[in-house]
């Protein structure tokens, strides 16, 4: 009798020890599901679930993942929906679209932003040589940058007289690229069209028509002369001064100064059917967020290598690389540092802030997608039944318990607003609590109540 | 007796005779070999090595000159049409310039053959790690509750592209044995009633020429609607590819058992009447043996048109596999994505190849079992 008490006091003691030495472990979550499959797009800010995955965040939080690549964002959206995804690198639209029901409707939530800037805006060869000899340059002869897109205007009035459109291509409706190429095209006093609920084309009274391409093909299509110039995420970009057929003419860093880009998404119901699930893998994506830009960018060059396998990005490490690290190549042979073109971690960048949530509300409704003026408390509404700081931050408290963090790497009293900021290539200043003011400010864009019907802009 | 009648027949839906191999007793022996070997030299032609038979010839001495003859017809011809195919292929490559580069050559090719390879064992061995690590944290795990559940989770690495081949196979079969247990009593039931055949025919007429891609998004939302389960059998990606391919190989099968199952001897029928055979006897024992040649052909060529179909499903559906590989690659356009594309061009076309003849040898076989 006394034997046997004595061994299960030992044996309490033997756990006890191993318990200590395995402490980490020990915190860890009851999770609900252990094998996961994440989608992505081949870019190159799909990188937190690539360095997840082989700096080995996802092992240690006890998750099983698989990557795979996916061929185009609408069918990311549809198989996270469907469930054949547990979750996916989004576009900030992407959930925020989805939720109030311009294109698929569904409940999708974001805890997780994965990076800022990282896009940029290429023109073929033949509009470039256009533009060129009207580009201002400092005293070196070198090009003047940001080029604003008033340099077009010539060039698509040429396009006009020969009877021909001016195209481009942006990768989804919802996308920050198609905001961000229209902000840009806009800013210069180029339409660049609405949407309506009867017609999605979202080219009623453009200058410029903007279609539809996914990421990886973008090259290909500009090369063989569908479009005149594109909005992407790297690498393709660089990939067309590669393979020569393009120059990237402006980044989204200067069209507005860290702009929040792709995020983490799975439906509401997976969120909270899966808590601990959820936790463990924001907890694994903000480790990596932390090792991209560690020590001013030190492991860069790695994650670079990582993302040209080609199970990830799959593009050469040069062209990767090119834009990873720092600079960014804007004509051939013109590379200029850009240290902030891919930012993963610093300034909060993984905070999902409802902020960044209201801007993109704010341009979706500028530009038609939202097809009715919305009070101010709607925008902010939207914004908390999507962005999730509350789990973030939930899981930000375990990493700074379990030392893997530090308590400054995270906004702790942050009310998930950043403050008014006039850090865009028009100096408008925006607001995130003014949403309709701020609207008020652009002289291209719907605004107040006004709507589109029969092809014009109605009402005030 | 009552199989005589089907070899005699000549198969009118067999559209394949150019796919035959050569006769390969054109030059007919002078002295004949001893009966034993007829049928290894059968054998061989019909899993396409009929250039081993004047082989064996030779080493058996028999009329050495036909047998070069017969050599050079068989192996030296097709051996120097791929070599000038090999060099005219290394020699335009390089002239052509595209934004990824020159076409890689044969060479760029062979390497790219080997990095797959090379790539397909790293990733085993990293797999080996993962293995280990989960084990030290299963035990781990039970060392600090005892009553912890462990699973063992399988590897979650890329699929290689030895990984892809072998699921594309497993589609492509999965999508051909539905195909064929289909089709062949569809087919029976059309060959036998002229009523039911009426009735069919024009749906298989219409369905019979419908592109993959257009059954694709079709069978993509009702399989997402109608397979819901918690604990999936199959992959919905599998599912899908694998009933595309269902839909678009069943036709072949369908209309060659239909012609087998039509074109039976009537005096065979006759005597079936007579001895009032019950319906089940008849079909087992007269019916299927002598369509049975006819029905092979069909497989074959659903089998065929299966594996067409299947790198474009495999493709759309995001299903892993060669079409995915072939996508993927595509997407990456990195500076070896060309060479690789190539690569997955020659295995798809070697493992049709292979699956072809394999049909072939299951066809003659059944033929020529019938004629014994």
């Amino acid at each position: 009798m006394i034997d046997v008490s004595r061994r299960r006091t030992l044996r309490a003691a033997a756990v006890a020890m191993l318990l200590m030495a395995t402490a980490g472990h020990a915190a860890e979550l009851k999770l609900e599901k252990e094998e996961l499959k994440l989608g992505f797009i081949k870019l190159t800010d799909m990188a937190p679930l690539a360095i997840a995955y082989e700096k080995g965040f996802f092992e240690d939080e006890g998750l099983y993942v698989t990557l795979e690549p996916q061929a185009n964002w609408k069918v990311i959206l549809d198989r996270v929906i469907t469930g054949e995804l547990d979750g996916a690198h989004m576009l900030a639209g992407q959930p925020l679209g989805a939720t109030i029901g311009f294109g698929t409707k569904a409940d999708i939530v974001t805890a997780f932003s994965m990076d800022l800037n990282g896009n940029a805006i290429t023109l073929s060869n033949e509009v470039w040589n256009m533009i060129k000899p009207n580009l201002p340059t400092d005293a070196n002869g070198k090009i003047v940058h940001p080029i604003k897109a008033d340099v077009l205007k010539p060039v698509i009035e040429k396009f006009r007289s020969n009877g021909k459109t001016f195209n481009m291509a942006m990768v989804f409706p919802v996308s920050t690229h198609n905001y961000e190429l229209r902000y840009w095209l806009a800013a210069g006093g180029i339409h660049p069209g609405f949407y309506s609920p009867t017609d999605v084309s979202g080219q009623i009274k453009a200058d410029v028509l903007l279609s539809v391409t996914p990421p990886p093909q973008m090259p290909a299509t500009l090369e063989a002369g569908t479009i005149s110039g594109y909005c992407v995420g790297e690498p393709w970009n660089q990939q067309a001064i590669f393979k020569g057929v393009g120059v990237p003419v402006i980044t989204d860093y200067e069209i507005w100064k860290n702009n929040p880009e792709k995020v983490f998404g799975v439906t509401k119901a997976w969120a909270e059917k899966h808590p601990n699930t959820h936790l463990a893998l924001i907890k694994a994506l903000i480790r990596a967020g932390m090792w991209l830009d560690e020590n001013n960018g030190a492991n860069r060059k790695e994650a670079a290598r990582i993302l040209s396998k080609s199970q990830y990005v799959g593009a050469d490490y040069q062209v990767i690389a090119n834009s990873m690290t720092g600079t960014f190549e804007y004509a051939k042979g013109d590379k200029r540092e850009l240290p902030d073109f891919n930012v993963f971690f610093r300034y909060f960048a993984t905070y999902p802030y409802y902020s960044d949530a209201i801007w993109y509300l704010t341009q979706m409704r500028r530009w038609g997608q939202i097809p009715e003026g919305k009070p101010d408390e709607w925008y902010a509404q939207v914004a908390k039944q999507v962005y999730r700081p509350d789990i973030y931050l939930k899981a930000a408290k375990l990493l700074v318990e379990e030392g893997k963090a530090k308590q400054e790497d995270f906004p702790w009293t942050s009310d998930g607003y950043r403050s008014p900021t006039k850090d865009f290539i028009d100096g408008i200043e925006f607001d995130a609590r003014k949403p309709n003011a701020y609207l008020e400010k652009f002289s291209i864009g719907l605004k107040g109540m006004q709507k589109i019907e029969g092809g014009d802009v109605v009402g005030k | 007796m009552r199989a005589k009648a089907t070899v005699e027949k000549p198969s009118p839906a067999a559209s394949n005779a150019a796919n035959e191999p050569l006769p390969p007793a054109a030059n007919a022996p002078r002295v004949r070999p001893p009966r034993s070997l007829d049928g290894l030299f059968r054998f061989l032609t019909l899993i396409g090595l009929g250039f081993l038979v004047p082989i064996v010839r030779l080493c058996r001495g028999e009329n050495p000159r036909a047998q070069w003859r017969e050599l050079w017809q068989s192996l030296g011809v097709p051996l120097l049409a791929i070599a000038v195919f090999l060099f005219a292929w290394s020699r335009l490559s390089a002239s052509i310039e595209t934004s990824l580069g020159h076409i890689p050559g044969p060479l760029a090719v062979w390497e790219q053959t080997k990095a797959l390879w090379e790539d397909h064992k790293a990733e085993r061995e990293k797999a080996a790690a993962f293995y280990e690590r989960q084990a030290k944290r299963n035990a781990e795990k039970l060392a600090a509750d005892p009553n912890a559940e462990i699973v063992t989770r399988k590897y979650t690495g890329k699929p290689t592209y030895i990984d892809q081949i072998f699921t594309s196979l497993k589609t492509v079969f999965m999508g051909f044995l539905l195909a064929t247990a289909i089709a062949v009593p569809v087919g029976i039931f059309c060959g036998l009633s002229q009523t039911i055949s009426a009735a069919l025919n024009p749906l298989i007429q219409v369905f019979k020429p419908v592109s993959p891609l257009a059954w694709l998004p079709l069978v993509t939302i009702i399989v997402s609607a109608v397979y819901v389960t918690s604990d999936p059998m199959f992959e919905k990606a599998f599912l899908i590819s694998a009933i595309t391919v269902t839909l678009c190989s069943l036709w072949p099968t369908i209309i060659n058992t239909a012609v087998g199952v039509a074109s039976i001897d009537k005096d065979l029928v006759n005597v079936a009447k007579v001895l009032r055979l019950p319906w089940t006897t008849k079909l087992f024992k007269l019916v299927m043996p002598s369509s049975l040649p006819l029905i092979f052909t069909g497989m074959r060529l659903s089998l065929g048109v299966g594996w067409m179909v299947l790198i474009a499903s495999e493709m759309l559906a995001q299903n892993p596999g060669l079409g995915k590989f072939v996508w993927d690659e595509f997407q990456n356009g990195s500076s070896d994505s060309l060479a690789r594309l190539m690569v997955a061009v020659l295995t798809i076309g070697l493992i049709g190849f292979v699956l072809d003849r394999l049909m072939l040898t299951l066809q003659s076989l059944f033929s020529f079992g019938a004629q014994r």
